[in-house]
């Protein structure tokens, strides 16, 4: 910490960063525009202007700009000398020189920085008497409006998209005042990062399409802190609602896990909250309208069966709801729901991060990792923001010399001047190219075991007590040898991991590998596919198997199914005969899916924005989310739905169910910090969960009923359904929307650094004991002639089952279309395009398809978009056959 | 060697006919001695000192010690280190590395190899700018006959040092003659330039230690390492040492170019050399030192070119080449075909030279075009002060702002008539 | 819209580049170089062959515009046969550049930036040519014409 002199007040900051960031953090009102806490300075839009004074007589002091100055102790400035302030203003007014004033069509508008910075330096009045400059825009894809007009070249935006992000289609062209940020043609944004934008970008040139599409101001939108339900990461977002339609997702900041970014499925997968797809009243088959009290009384009934009721849970729901579920049926009477061999990983990774001793690093510790491996993950389709994390870790190197030259790590293009010399290994084994390759020191392509063993022979050169795999390859060997010597060398080695391979033997590989490094900063990650895989994994229960078993045998009659679409966990036979043999189905679920069909009694449950629960992302660590509307119709939380079948229930509230099941199962007895509790108030009142200036509330229905219906009242969470209350007190970490005075913008979130930046949400797990080396290595994967074995690979937009109810999303899935090694495909017979007839090994014809070619996978594979419902059928793993149709379309 | 040439060291090869110096040429004026003298009898760091101590200034128009640059390069580190020659020469009126690099490119070549010794730096780059196509046709043979010989390439005059010079041409921008975004344009990027620190002393080119130099300053190299310091210092007249090519545009009766000692008084280049105004015209003022230098008038001609008295005066030596205003050239015009070539120039990275040039365009044009206001003159002087050193990323934006704001300052009627008294507009230029 | 006709890159061509890449070390660096080994060729360069020029480069289509859209002398649209810039600056502009580019365009018939209806010649304005001491002064392709004067004008076309 140093002590600084800012307008003769005295202020310690901590050493090593900007002025900007320090007097921003300070609460005080400096503006910028090119400036960002994620890329640093760059010192070109020259808006942060203050003065600087050599010394307490020095009182001209010197113009500089504040985000390229260093803090030294002892310094001197001023943020309100009059030609500080000139400076800043007349800026602005060169910036504005072209500026279309569009405020009021812009979707900017109200939370737009530029508008805040032009108000906040005075420039009020224009004097530029030219014609501005006029810019063709593109069309970006289905995500990004583009309005290049609005732009004031700050360049945020490349250095996000390109130098953060890696994007490349995205660039700069032109010269002086005639730039230009686009592409080289139409075309969607190709980086899966491109929502940030919207948040970069500081004035409208970059907006959410989804939202334009049924747009509200920022000031109309009803929000809470909520998190992604999208992938194991567990990002934390501020949706917005309006007339009981979620309106969008934005980022909302945390130190730990997405910091100030989310992944594009994360932003523009919600369209399922509004889907028509949604399920909104109970449902008996044959009677199709029902009140929820004659539901929840049918419901009571078929509790009440001789046999024991049987409750499949889900790792899409909340632990909160899995748990209701369970006290409801019983322990022995749970079942998790998840794909057979995908509960074995979870329940390994499970294992592995109770006792297997090594660190479970978050986002923002992955990203000072100073040597990364990958083994069998395609990160960006996996766990996107995890990708986004390792790029950064992949420039711990460039930090790490830019540091020896005295330069900070905020000072960008300098540390990226010196990156070509600084190499931080990244090593990449996965079956197919990564869209992190281009980080990559050396990549890896082979079928799981093949990875798995490649681990193996990691861990074995690191350790040589490690069991070393039979018969290695020399390129393998030597590839091994030179990871193991890399790894070795690092401070902080990082190795990911996951379940992305369906295999259990890669999970175990990595954690050799992680055990044999000699580092006691080491970190070991694991991605898991859904939003609570983890922690319904920690809960722990019987397999879907023997779920099945339990039917088959007539053990019971009755089976609940929680939030989850058993076709997408179990081959579709199975799940049919499953449905079939039992006496009653009950289904709690949000959306219409091929499980909810079957269902005797289907119960509409609300998503994520519409009730509360926590999730245990794939770190360990159990965040809450709340709801940002209240539910509507008869649609209710599925905690609700099964609490009230529980007689006496040992909870009426959220909260006591959460202590419940804290209490119950004492490994998830920190839940209870992961959110504040109902009863939580600011200076006596709840959190309000709309903005003050929120407009027109008594207007809002009016067309359904004149006189306003009171504000539904929050019992279950400390935030209300209102404006009122005073927020200036709220932990930035509860405040659903981040503002401060003259800051409408996303960017207020610089005003709270230093308190937004305390972590919420609660690590369950840290790394304890050790265990022994895993030594079932598999044989290396040799193709069997004329088989071929199902590789699923994840998408990003074509894999999570929720996000592929958005119609955005699926205008960016990938193409529908089987993938093949061009060896494979020339010994078929078959070029890219040509369509294929997968077959059964017994020769019965399973689906017909086009193909294409994908050269980085291995041969004797056929991927497949995991999770992609029309490959249900092709169960990852198994092996089919592969047929050119015959010309006369023998059918 | 004729002792004669002495006091023009630079120029002693250059001849009337604007034919070349081949090697043998070169050679004769006791050409590649200086490198003899540095390979051969001084370690790289003696050779900084050298031309430390001889006051050899940075001729690209910052006027910088150039052996004080040298000795800040990092010469402990194992990292390669790059040695760049600038010879970008795009600032309108200049026409002097042109000239050096056409008729006697050796000089320049050996100026270069004795600064990569200096700094031990393997591999040096010529960065010429894409226009001059005799300048590339001349230095590729040239640097062809230098390696031949031995001059360069591996084991230089038997030493042990090597060094490889690259010929680089550019693709036509202003900013790629600052220094920093001419690494970003050798690196096959968009030319802006980079923040400082950190200094490319220490991370340039690829992030590695890095010199630029313009061309005439490294050609004063080889003769201050062959004829030593004390006879290089005796060639200045005033503070500052050594010859220096000084060049007179415009309407003047002998435009061109001649190499005269540092401290000359600047009438004695407009008249003696010049010739002064051509019949008819008269002297309103002059740019000292290039387009991004401040006007100075007809009463400063007593001023001598030497660093901090054109300073003094109120303006740059710069690259010492006067671009001369006469009385029927007007200044408000004059200025906007300048600042014309600032905007278009501009690399469009920070916000006042971007967007501020562009609009010093409007109002020039407005005031021209009998649509200025009063106040437009105080929106001139504004931007000026916005547009200053140290507010903009790079030093195009306040060498821009020279002309226009000392025009404000001598030339105020000039202005004030277009906006108060329409009649100019009737008159052409 | 079609995809125009792919005219992708001549041998000469791809040789010239790989020779210009063993100077730097990586061969996105080499691009500016690459851009103007490409327009000897072709005179300009068009969106098929930039797209070809990034894929041997490795980089985006995009990338590659970044930095051709920057520098003057890359063209993005056809030229004439013979380029004649003429010098626009401080000096020339005094000694009567705007005449000489009147004289030019009304000799052509074209308009500043445009080429003239056969094809042979294109005429652009340029920053200072360095040799203002001989303005006003134009570049025809890579020759340097001094003291210009419409007589000197004329001598372009009658060559
Ligand atoms: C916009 C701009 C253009 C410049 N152009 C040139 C140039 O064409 N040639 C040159 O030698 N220096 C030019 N410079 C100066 C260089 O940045 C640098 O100071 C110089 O090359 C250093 O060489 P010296 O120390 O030998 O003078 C320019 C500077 C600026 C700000
Ligand atoms: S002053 Fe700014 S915009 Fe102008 S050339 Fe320099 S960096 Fe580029
Ligand atoms: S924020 Fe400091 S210059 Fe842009």
């Amino acid at each position: 910490m140093v002590r600084i002199e800012i307008d003769g007040h005295a202020y310690t900051v901590p050493d090593g960063g900007n002025l900007l960031a320090a007097c921003l953090s300070l609460g005080l009102d400096l503006p910028y525009f090119c400036w960002h806490p994620a890329l640093g300075s760059a010192g070109a839009c020259r808006q942060c202007a203050i003065i600087q004074y050599k010394d307490a007589q020095d009182k001209r002091g010197k113009l500089v700009m504040a985000c390229m100055t260093p803090v030294a102790d002892a310094m001197r400035i001023s943020l309100d000398a009059e030609q500080a302030r000139q400076f800043r203003r007349d800026n602005i007014e060169l910036l504005m020189t072209n500026h279309p004033h569009d405020c009021p069509v812009c979707e900017e508008g109200g939370e737009c920085h530029l508008q805040d910075m032009t108000v906040m330096t005075g420039h009020g009045y224009r004097r530029y008497r030219g014609l501005k400059r006029t810019h063709h825009n593109q069309n970006l894809g289905p995500f990004i409006k583009h309005e290049m007009n609005r732009c004031i070249a700050c360049y945020r935006c490349l250095r996000f998209y390109d130098d953060y992000a890696g994007g490349k289609d995205l660039q700069v062209l032109g010269m002086h005042n005639n730039v230009y940020f686009g592409r080289f043609e139409d075309g969607a944004l190709e980086n899966e990062f491109s929502g940030n934008l919207v948040e970069v970008c500081p004035t409208g040139v970059f907006t959410d399409k989804t939202f334009s599409a049924h747009y509200a101001r920022k000031w109309d939108l009803q929000s809470a802190p909520s998190l992604c339900v999208h992938c194991g990461l567990g990002c934390n977002t501020a949706p917005g609602e309006r007339y009981g339609q979620l309106r969008r997702i934005i980022n909302r900041y945390h130190s730990e896990v997405n910091g100030y970014f989310l992944c594009d499925r994360g932003r523009f997968g919600y369209g399922f909250v509004n889907s028509p797809e949604r399920i909104r009243k109970p449902k008996l088959k044959g009677y199709p309208d029902m009140t929820a009290d004659t539901a929840e009384s049918y419901f009571r009934n078929l509790l009440k069966t001789a046999k024991p009721a049987i409750g499949i849970g889900s790792p899409r729901a909340s632990l909160e709801a899995n748990f209701a579920l369970r006290s409801l049926v019983g322990e022995e009477n749970f079942f998790l729901g998840l794909d057979d061999t995908e509960q074995v990983l979870l329940n390994t990774i499970v294992e592995l991060m109770r006792n297997g001793g090594i660190h479970s690093p978050s986002l923002r510790e992955v990203e000072q990792a100073d040597a990364v491996l990958i083994l069998g993950e395609n990160l960006t389709h996996s766990a996107p923001r995890l990708a986004l994390s390792v790029r950064q870790a992949a420039r711990r190197a460039a930090f790490e010399l830019a540091a020896t030259l005295h330069v900070l790590p905020w000072q960008d293009a300098a540390v990226r001047n010196v990156a070509g010399q600084a190499v931080t290994p990244v090593f990449i084994a996965s079956v197919a190219a990564t869209r992190l390759d281009d980080v990559a020191t050396n990549t890896y392509r082979g079928s799981p075991e093949d990875i798995a063993r490649l681990g193996f022979a990691i861990a074995h050169r690191l350790d040589p007590s490690a069991p070393a795999p039979a018969a290695l390859g020399d390129a393998e060997q030597a590839l091994a040898s030179t990871i193991a010597d890399r790894l070795k060398q690092a401070k902080r080695p990082l190795i990911v991991s996951g379940t992305a391979c369906v295999n259990l033997a890669v999970i175990q590989a990595a954690y050799n590998v992680a055990k044999a490094l000699p580092s006691t900063d080491k970190q070991l990650t694991f991605t898991v596919p859904e939003c609570n895989s983890l922690g319904l994994a920690m809960i722990g229960g019987q397999s879907l198997a023997q779920a099945f078993e339990r039917v088959g045998n007539g053990l019971t009659e009755t089976v609940v199914i929680l939030e989850n679409d058993l076709y997408r966990r179990a081959p579709t036979r199975n799940v049919d005969l499953f449905l079939q043999l039992a006496d009653h189905v009950v289904v709690l679920d949000s959306l219409n899916n091929k499980t909810t069909e079957h269902a005797e009694l289907l119960l509409p449950t609300s998503t994520f924005a519409e009730a509360e629960g926590t999730l245990v992302n794939n770190e360990g660590r159990a965040q809450r989310y709340f709801p940002i509307y209240p539910e509507t119709d008869a649609v209710r939380g599925a905690w609700q739905w099964l609490t009230r079948m529980i007689d006496n229930p040992p909870w009426r509230h959220h909260d006591a169910l959460t202590a419940a099941c804290a209490h119950a199962l004492p490994e998830l007895g920190a839940i209870v910090r992961a959110g504040p509790t109902a009863d939580y108030t600011v200076k006596g009142s709840k959190i309000p969960r709309q903005p003050h200036r929120y407009s027109g509330r008594t207007a809002l229905y009016a067309d359904i009923a004149v006189s306003e219906a009171g504000q539904p009242e929050d019992k279950e969470t400390p935030f209300a359904f209102s404006m009122e209350g005073d927020t200036a007190q709220v932990p930035p970490a509860l405040l659903p929307v981040l503002w401060a005075p003259g800051w409408n913008s996303n960017q207020a979130v610089n005003k709270f650094n230093r308190e937004a930046g305390e972590q919420s949400g609660a690590r369950l797990i840290e790394a304890a004991g050790t265990l022994p080396w895993f030594s079932d290595i598999p044989t290396e994967f040799t193709p069997t002639p004329g088989r071929w074995r199902i590789m699923p690979l994840p998408h990003i937009f074509g894999t999570e089952e929720l996000s592929l109810h958005s119609p955005p999303l699926l205008e960016r899935a990938p193409p529908f279309c089987v993938l093949l090694s061009p060896l494979d495909a020339e010994n078929l017979g078959v070029h890219n395009g040509d369509a294929v007839e997968i077959g059964s090994l017994a020769g019965t014809l399973i689906m017909k398809i086009p193909l294409r070619l994908e050269p980085s996978l291995p041969f004797g594979l056929l991927g497949i978009t995991s999770g992609w419902p029309a490959f249900q059928s092709l169960k990852a793993g198994s092996q089919v056959t592969l047929k050119k149709p015959s010309q006369e379309g023998s059918l | 060697m004729g002792e004669g040439k002495m006091d023009k060291p630079l120029t002693k090869n250059i001849r009337p006919d604007r034919a070349f110096a081949t090697l043998a040429d070169y050679e004769s004026t006791g050409g590649y001695q200086g490198l003899r003298t540095a390979i051969t009898q001084l370690q790289p760091k003696e050779v900084q000192q050298w031309v430390k101590d001889a006051g050899l200034r940075g001729r690209g128009g910052a006027g910088f010690g150039t052996g004080l640059k040298w000795s800040m390069v990092p010469m402990e580190t194992p990292q390669t280190r790059y040695m760049i020659a600038n010879a970008d020469e795009m600032e309108p009126g200049t026409f002097k590395d042109r000239m050096l690099m056409e008729q006697d490119p050796h000089q320049l070549i050996e100026g270069l190899i004795i600064a990569a010794y200096a700094i031990q730096a393997p591999i040096a780059y010529i960065f010429l700018r894409g226009e001059y196509h005799v300048a590339r046709q001349r230095l590729e043979h040239a640097l062809l006959e230098a390696r031949f010989k031995g001059y360069l390439g591996e084991h230089i005059l038997n030493s042990d040092f090597n060094v490889n010079i690259i010929l680089h041409t550019g693709a036509g921008r202003y900013i790629c003659g600052e220094e920093t975004a001419m690494l970003n344009a050798l690196e096959g990027k968009r030319a802006t330039p980079r923040a400082k620190p950190p200094f490319p002393l220490v991370s340039g080119l690829w992030g590695k230690p890095t010199v630029v130099n313009n061309v005439e300053t490294l050609c004063n190299v080889p003769h201050i390492l062959h004829y030593g310091v004390t006879w290089y210092q005796g060639l200045g007249r005033g503070a500052d040492k050594g010859s220096k090519l000084f060049g007179v545009s415009g309407r003047v009766n002998y435009p061109g170019l001649w190499e005269l000692p540092l401290g000359i008084p600047i009438r004695e280049i407009f008249e003696n050399y010049a010739g002064g105004m051509r019949d008819g015209y008269k002297l309103r003022g002059f740019l000292p030192g290039g387009a991004s230098t401040d006007f100075l008038l007809p009463e400063h001609l007593d001023v001598i070119m030497d660093y901090e008295a054109v300073a003094k005066a109120g303006s740059r030596l710069g690259t010492g080449m006067l671009i001369v205003l006469d009385d029927r050239t007007c200044p408000v015009k004059m200025v906007l075909n300048l600042e014309q070539f600032f905007a278009q120039e501009s690399c469009g990275w920070c916000t006042p030279c971007r967007d501020g040039l562009p609009w010093t365009i409007t109002l020039l044009k407005d005031i021209i075009a009998g649509k200025g206001r009063r106040e437009d003159l105080d929106t001139l002087s504004g931007l000026t002060r916005m547009l200053g050193p140290g507010n903009t990323f790079c030093a195009l934006a306040p060498g821009a702002m020279e002309p226009l704001q000392s025009a404000l300052k001598y030339f105020r009627d000039d202005f004030e008539r277009y906006i108060v008294d329409k009649s100019v507009l009737k008159e052409s230029v | 819209m079609k995809k125009p006709f792919f005219t992708g890159l001549s041998a000469a061509e791809i040789e010239e580049i790989n020779a210009e890449i063993e100077h730097y070390p990586d061969k996105a660096a080499v691009a500016i170089e690459a851009l103007k080994i490409v327009q000897k060729y072709r005179r300009w360069i068009s969106d098929d062959s930039l797209i070809a020029l990034a894929e041997l480069l490795d980089i985006a289509p995009a990338q590659l515009e970044a930095v051709a859209t920057f520098y003057n002398l890359i063209y993005r649209q056809p030229v004439g046969k013979t380029v004649i810039h003429y010098c626009n600056s401080v000096t020339c502009w005094m000694l009567g550049s705007d005449q000489v580019s009147e004289h030019l365009c009304r000799h052509l018939k074209i308009e500043l930036g445009e080429t003239s209806a056969d094809g042979k010649y294109t005429v652009l304005p340029s920053v200072c040519l360095g040799a203002c001491d001989h303005a006003p002064v134009l570049m025809v392709e890579d020759q340097l014409l001094l003291d210009v004067n419409e007589k000197t004008i004329n001598g372009i076309f009658e060559r």
